[in-house]
Parts: C-alpha cells; structure tokens; sequence
C-alpha cells in the first residue's frame, strides 16, 4: 500500500475544498434554509405531523440525502474529471500508485466533504425545528455509506465523461429527480397504491428510508432491506471502476 | 536501466505509431531521442511511463517490468510531460511535495528547497501556479519530476518555447542531474541539442527507430557544416597557401565554401584560422554565411537509402 499517496491525493483535495469552503458550505445551508421556507412553513402549516414526526423535523433526512448525493457525485466527478480536462492527471497514472489508492484518495476526500455537508445540514436544520437522531450510530453509517457510494459513482462520471455538460448530466437528469421523488418531502404511505409500487424501483427511496428510520425509528422499507440495497450499490460501482482502471477506459489510450 | 523489446503501439484510431522498436539505455547516460512531429517519441516515453498501453512487446526500467511491477518501475521515473499541464490554484511548493507524496516518499522539505533553490524557483515557492510564466511552469514540472529523487528522467522536449537563457540553465541542470548518477532521457527536434547534451543518440521516424548512434560519431557523419564566403573580387583559383582547407570555388570565382565537422575539434577553431589565412593570402571578402545540415536534411539522408 502507497499510503504516503493516498494521503497526499486526499491532503490535495481537501486543500482544494477548504480554499472553496466558503461557497461549498453557504450554498447548501441557504438552499436547505429555503426549502425549509418554503415545504416547512407552507406545507408544513396544513400538515402538521406525518406518522408523529412533526412535517419539518420529518423532511430533514431527506434533504440531508439530497445535498449528500448532489455534493457527493459532483464533488467527486469534478475532481477526476478536472485533471483529467487540464492533462496534470499524467502525475497520478505515471505514480507508483494502484488504482485502488488513487480511489481512496479521491473518493475519500469527496465523501468527508460531503458528510461534513450533512451533518452542517442538519445543524441548521436544528435551528429551525427540534431535532432527534434515535439511533445515531445508525445515522453516522448511512450518512458515511451514502456520501461513500455515491462519491464512488460521481468517480465513475468523472471518468466517464468527455465535457462539462455530460459531469452534469446524470446529477440532473436522474439524481436530483429520483431524490425529489424518492420520498424526500413524504411518506410513501401517502401515495396511491400504483405509484407507491413503481416508487419502489427507485433506488434513492432506500435510502431515504433507511437513513429517515435511524432519526425517527419508522421506515416505508425494512431498515435491513435499505442497507443492503445501499451496500449492493457500492459493490456495483467498486466493480465498475476497477474494470475502468484495469483496461484503462477514458484514462490511458 | 531502461530495457525496450519488441515495443509496438498502434493506437484505437488503428495508427500504428511505434513498429517494433528495440532500445537499451545504460544507467547514468543521457540519451536524445531526436525525431520529427509525429515520429512517436511522446509515445514511447508515455509508454515507458505507464501513461499508454503497449499493444506487444517490454520494457523494464531499472530490470522492474513496467506492468506487473509497476510499483518498483514508476518509482523509479521521474517525467516531465512535453504539454505544460500544471495545477492552476495550488502553490509551487504544494504542488512539489504532492508529487514526492504520491511516489510514496515520506515529506523532506530540505530536499524540496534544494530542487526549487535548484531551478531558481525558490522565490516563488508560495506563489500560485497560475501567476507564473510558461518558462516557470516548465521548471515547476521538472521540479515535480525530480521531487522524489528519480534515478531517470525523461524530459519530453524540455526546451520547446523555452528562450536562450532557460535553455542553458537546463542544459546545466541536466548536466549536474548526470554527474550525480541519473539517466537521462530527452527529446528534441533540435540536432544542436542533442549534440550539446547527449552520449548517445536516437533518431526515430514514423515510428521506427532508424538509427541509434554515439553522438560524437553520429556527428562527425551528419554535422557537416558550411561556411560560404563571399569575396569583395573574383579569384580564378583556390591559392595555394589555402590548399589545405579542401575549399570549393564557384565558377564565377565569387564564392568560396568550406566544408568542416563538428565533432569538436580540439585547439583552435578551424574558421579562425582559415579567415585569418584569407587576409594573409591578400583575400578580402563582404560576408560570411554558415550553414549546418538540419535535422531535416539529416532525416532525408537517413530515409533515402531504405526506400
Ligand atoms: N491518443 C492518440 N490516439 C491516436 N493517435 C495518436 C494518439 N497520440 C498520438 N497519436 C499519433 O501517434 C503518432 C505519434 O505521436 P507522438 O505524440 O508520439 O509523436 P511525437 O514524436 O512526440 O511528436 P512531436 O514531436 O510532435 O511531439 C502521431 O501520428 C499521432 O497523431
Ligand atoms: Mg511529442
């Protein structure tokens, strides 16, 4: 193990967020703010409880995920991806470095970002409605398995991709619709039947689910069956980027 | 140090940019490849250091196979890229210790002082990449190259867009580089760098190697240069006194060519002489011209008897 690259890759990145830190952290306070506004106090007025849970403590884990999956794909494809753009990615393949440590620098350094979003997320979450976490080990492991997975994903884009437009495409065009349809804002139990079956193909509604269960103890899924589709993911993603790195895809002609 | 087998690339485009090509380069020399654009120099060096995959044939470097021990072969390489691609926002002694990190050696900011100090990049060292010139850039990435203490380096066309000046400095880097034990491998269109730097050699084209060669031989066969003088008056023969310059007269006697190496002569320059024998012979004359066979002449002598 080159732990001296993993370390310095990371160390580069997280250089790199703290000189945005800033922006990366005001934005998604002020758009979890906003939401707050405007699901919290105007839906939240003529809804006032879902299942016990008070509407605006009820929607938190959800935006959580939500900023948790834009940043994690984002951060972690932009950090791939630009290298990749500007040509000083030579440094890293020409390095004494398996690709499983170039991995773990990048993804790493993507997920802390993003848990330390989260859990910003919901310290002004607090601000606004009283928060309780039941069962907070719970929600450190899907807060860290999340930003992990889909840190791993945003790798496989940034991979992937061949301009600017496709680092955006999937976040737009899948993820941020799947989370605002994956039970963010409610409960599966309020959806008709039919809808509340196709919701269940959507992969986002497990973990919202699951990561909604470890605050309040309720769940639209069994908690156990949210993990494992968490984890199935991450194998998944795992697999792709080693096939990438073994045949070189997008990174080696 | 550096071992090349059998080494053929043709890339996804189906161009086939290396042809089997065979190299060995000896620990602690500097070796030119010299090769017009698109010959495959880039090529074979991002091979050797893991950027391109080969499609058949070896290499080893330092006797590591550069796939299945990859670990012991790239550290021991050190590459500056011919494209100037740096990080735009980090600072130069940020990005200097990166790369020692990522080769796997612990931090050692004496050594990395000394590199900067080294390519008068020292100054500069908390200065952010974007704010420095292209000839700084160009040292940063030699820089980053030789932050982990590399036993070869490749430098893939280290003076292109590079002024007088910078040239020379690099030329005495490399020349320390190599009394300290490191092998060396450059790139460069230019016949003058090669001769001014290298033991050995390489000409590559369209993706074979044509000839590998000790420079001072290579040089006595190829460098021929030209001095053409032009004379004030007509001369109806060579004379005699100048007999021993094996010069040409033109046919309106106007025009006087010497011919001469340059594998370094030792002692006195021959031009010197030879002018200040001109004025002795009574000889005056309005201009001087000297010519150097280029690397494209030398190209077309190479290519010519094979086809
Ligand atoms: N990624 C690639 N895909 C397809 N063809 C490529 C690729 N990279 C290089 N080539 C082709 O391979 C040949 C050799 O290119 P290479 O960059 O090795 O040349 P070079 O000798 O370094 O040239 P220069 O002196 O211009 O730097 C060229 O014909 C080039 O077009
Ligand atoms: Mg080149």
């Amino acid at each position: 193990m080159n732990l001296q690259a993993i370390r310095a890759i990371y160390a580069f990145e997280m250089a790199r967020t703290k000189r945005t830190l800033l922006q990366s952290v005001v934005s998604p306070v002020i758009s979890t703010s906003l939401y707050f506004v405007v699901f919290g106090s105007a839906i939240g007025a003529r809804m006032t409880q879902v299942e016990h849970v008070p509407y605006g403590a009820f929607i938190v884990p959800g935006l959580m995920m939500l900023t948790l999956l834009t940043q994690s794909i984002s951060n972690a494809s932009f950090a791939i991806y630009f290298p990749r753009f500007t040509g000083t990615i030579y440094e890293v393949l020409s390095a004494p470095v398996s690709p499983f440590e170039i991995m773990c620098g990048y993804v790493g350094a993507a997920a802390t970002k993003s848990v330390l979003l989260g859990l910003i997320i919901l310290a002004t979450a607090a601000l606004f409605v009283p928060m309780e976490v039941r069962h907070p080990f719970w929600m450190l492991a899907f807060l860290v398995l999340t930003a992990v997975t889909f840190s791993l994903f945003g790798f496989i884009i940034g991979i992937w991709a061949d301009g600017f437009e496709r680092l955006q495409l999937i976040p737009m065009l899948i993820v941020t619709p799947l989370t605002f349809l994956g039970g963010t804002f409610y409960s599966l139990d309020m959806l008709p039947p039919v809808w509340r079956t196709v919701t269940l193909f959507n992969p986002v509604v497990y973990l919202i689910s699951g990561f909604r269960w470890s605050f309040f103890g309720l769940s639209d899924v069994a908690v156990g069956v949210s993990f494992a589709m968490t984890t199935g993911f991450l194998l998944a993603c795992l697999l792709i980027v080693s096939w990438m790195f073994r045949t070189g895809y997008r990174l080696k002609s | 140090m550096v071992s090349v087998r059998h080494l053929s690339k043709t890339y996804a485009s189906g161009h086939s940019a290396l042809k089997n090509i065979n190299l060995e380069i000896a620990r602690g020399e500097i070796f030119a490849l010299l090769g017009p654009n698109g010959a495959g120099k880039t090529t074979l060096i991002s091979i050797i250091c893991g950027l391109v995959n080969a499609s058949a044939g070896e290499v080893r470097v330092a006797g590591h196979h550069i796939v299945t021990d990859y670990r012991a072969a790239r550290a021991c390489i050190g590459l500056v890229p011919q494209e100037l691609a740096t990080e735009s926002f980090e600072t130069v002694v940020d990005a200097v210790s990166f790369s020692r990190g990522l080769f796997g050696k612990a931090a050692n900011p004496a050594y990395i002082e000394q590199v900067l100090k080294s390519l008068s990049l020292w100054e500069k060292r908390d200065a952010r990449i974007m704010t420095l010139s292209g000839g700084m850039k160009r040292r940063l990435l030699i820089a980053k190259a030789l932050s982990h203490e590399p036993e070869v380096l490749f430098l893939d066309e280290p003076t292109a867009g590079v002024d007088v000046e910078l040239r020379r400095d690099m030329w005495r880097l490399v020349r320390g580089l190599k009394a300290q034990g490191t092998t060396i491998i450059l790139t460069t269109h230019y016949i003058e760098e090669a001769e001014e730097m290298a033991d050995r050699v390489g000409v590559i084209n369209r993706g074979e190697i044509i000839l590998v060669e000790e420079k001072a031989a290579l040089m006595r066969k190829l460098g021929q240069k030209q001095l053409a003088i032009e004379l004030s008056a007509p001369l109806a023969a060579v004379p005699e006194a100048l007999s021993s310059y094996h010069l040409a007269l033109s046919g309106d006697g106007l025009h006087l060519t010497y011919s001469y190496g340059v594998d370094g002569a030792v002692g006195e320059p021959p031009i010197a002489r030879l002018l200040a024998d001109l004025s002795a012979a009574g000889i005056a004359f309005d201009d001087l011209r000297t010519a150097q066979s280029s690397l494209e002449d030398i190209f077309v002598s190479l290519v010519r008897p094979q086809s």
